[in-house]
């Protein structure tokens, strides 16, 4: 039996370690994306729409690890729901890479043409959806459910800046025709970097479902009995 | 010290939907009872209360004292020396401690079946027909042939035994013999099913059998299971009772204690970091 646990134990650590890579890494495909859109670096830029096989491969082995702690040692109580909240935060992950992925494909388009404005409020953006999965992550690993809330708090933010380039854009498209079709890859990266921190959300949610077994999500408060 | 004398002693909360009834009848409504082997208390202060078609299971690790309670709830320790009880155990609200209590007439209508299936050496027929011969139930040989049937068909084990019900019951498999006994139990037509470790000695498909049965029969019955296997205790029970060192530290809802329990003793307990 105490064996047993152990090796329990040490495969679900194993897990969360490559969990935790896999977060790493989409984190630092979003950051790449930004920066190439920000500084017109194409060479950065198709670094990230070339690099998505490592995301990919940990998406599958992740899923393979947890389907096989199901099958073998049925867990149960807190274990259940850190191999449950793996499952689900695995498939956040991976799409925040293919998000990445298609940030970069819009500041590719986007360096084709002649710069809109300034970027301020997009970059801001990126930071802020990294952030979010970095303290998502962050409260993954310490198992901080009070990181985890403010996790959530932050998503409200991202949605405002969302509508503010949105806004702004807009005039920009308005005035001028030929601005219409860079302005549309810019919206369309806010829209994938708020859909970033919508998956940093569902992490923390997972988060606090493991430690306390609460589920928030869509504001909801269900203690498991 | 606390996590051993938890709030929820008694039922589980009402609004959830699996959670019992308050306005229905308790089945069994057992109010601090306390358990003596000689000198050593083997169950301190237990509170619980059952409600009639609920399977409940006692769960905790060997030695806990949730086969002595199971024991109490039909008086099967009244044959070990030296044992005394204390508090109340009431069945339909009737003391089954209480003075002038027929203790045979408690043990039809509460039930058992044993870890160990314990078929007597005589026929299938004989082994389901034997407590409605001793206890004169039936008045004609129709009668007893029909409650036999009845019985082995309940226990899903009809089909088995129909063409040879007068050969040796010794001679069917452990899974058949069980289920054989589980029919044996049935026959007197008890309201509650108590059940020792009735799949411990099963392969894993005999073990199936018992545990479909077990879900077809709360319809019907109310089931009290104790088991070692914390899988099958998920998969047959409503409620879950966790017992250790003669407590009980929490009982509430399966689908609860399982996911999310209450108590950091329980969770340490299915989560094997115990001890």
């Amino acid at each position: 039996m105490e064996r047993v646990v152990r090796h329990f134990q040490e495969e679900l650590e194993q897990l969360q370690a490559r969990l935790l890579e896999m977060g790493g890494l989409a984190e630092e495909r979003v950051r790449a994306a930004v920066q190439g859109l920000s500084t017109r670096d194409v060479d950065l830029i198709d670094q990230v729409l070339q690099g998505d096989e490592p995301v990919n491969e940990l998406h599958v082995e992740i899923d393979s690890r947890c389907f096989k702690l199901l099958a073998l040692h049925q867990p149960m109580a807190t274990d259940l729901r850190a191999v449950v909240s793996a499952v689900k935060i695995n498939t956040d992950l991976e799409r925040v890479g293919d998000l990445a992925v298609n940030i970069a494909e819009a500041a590719k388009r986007y360096a084709t043409h002649a710069p809109v404005k300034k970027l301020i409020d997009l970059p801001q953006m990126g930071d802020l959806a990294q952030a979010m999965l970095r303290d998502a992550l962050d409260s993954f690993v310490r198992r901080d459910t009070t990181l985890a809330k403010q996790v959530l708090d932050e998503d409200d933010r991202l949605d405002e800046l969302k509508t503010k380039i949105f806004r702004e854009l807009l005039a920009y498209m308005l005035n001028d025709r030929a601005t219409v079709e860079p302005s549309l890859d810019l919206i369309l990266i806010s829209r994938h970097l708020e859909r970033i921190g919508d998956h940093a959300t569902n992490i923390a949610e997972d988060v606090i479902f493991m430690v306390s077994a609460l589920d928030v999500r869509h504001h909801a408060v269900n203690p498991q009995n | 010290m606390d996590t051993l004398n938890p709030p929820l002693l008694s039922v589980p909360r009402p609004s959830t939907p699996a959670a019992p009834d308050l306005g229905r009848q308790l089945k069994i409504d057992v109010e601090r009872l306390s358990f003596f082997y000689g000198a050593k208390r083997a169950l301190e202060d237990i509170s619980i209360r059952i409600q009639p078609n609920v399977v409940t299971a006692f769960i905790g690790p060997s030695g806990c004292g949730k086969s002595t309670f199971l024991r109490t709830l039909n008086r099967m320790n009244d044959i070990i020396a030296g044992a005394r009880v204390e508090g109340q155990v009431l069945i339909d609200g009737h003391d089954i401690y209480g003075p002038g209590v027929d203790v045979v007439a408690l043990r039809r209508k509460v039930g058992m079946v044993f870890q160990k299936s314990n078929p007597f050496p005589k026929s299938v027929f004989d082994n389901v027909a034997y407590g409605l011969r001793i206890n004169r139930m039936v008045s004609s040989r129709s009668e007893l042939a029909g409650r036999v049937e009845e019985s082995l068909k309940q226990a899903a084990i009809w089909d088995e035994v129909k063409d040879r019900l007068q050969e040796s019951a010794l001679a069917m498999s452990g899974g058949q013999q069980q289920r054989l006994c589980i029919a044996r139990t049935l026959a007197v037509r008890p309201d509650i099913i108590l059940m020792d470790e009735p799949a411990s000695a099963l392969d894993p498909i005999a073990t199936q059998r018992i545990e479909e049965l077990i879900y077809n029969l709360k319809k019907t019955y109310t089931i009290v299971i104790v088991t070692h296997n914390m899988q099958q205790a998920a998969r047959v029970s409503d409620h879950t009772a966790f017992f250790w060192l003669g407590r009980l530290v929490e009982y509430g809802r399966t689908e609860t204690i399982f996911t999310a329990p209450s108590e950091k003793l329980t969770e340490d307990y299915l989560t094997g970091r115990f001890g």
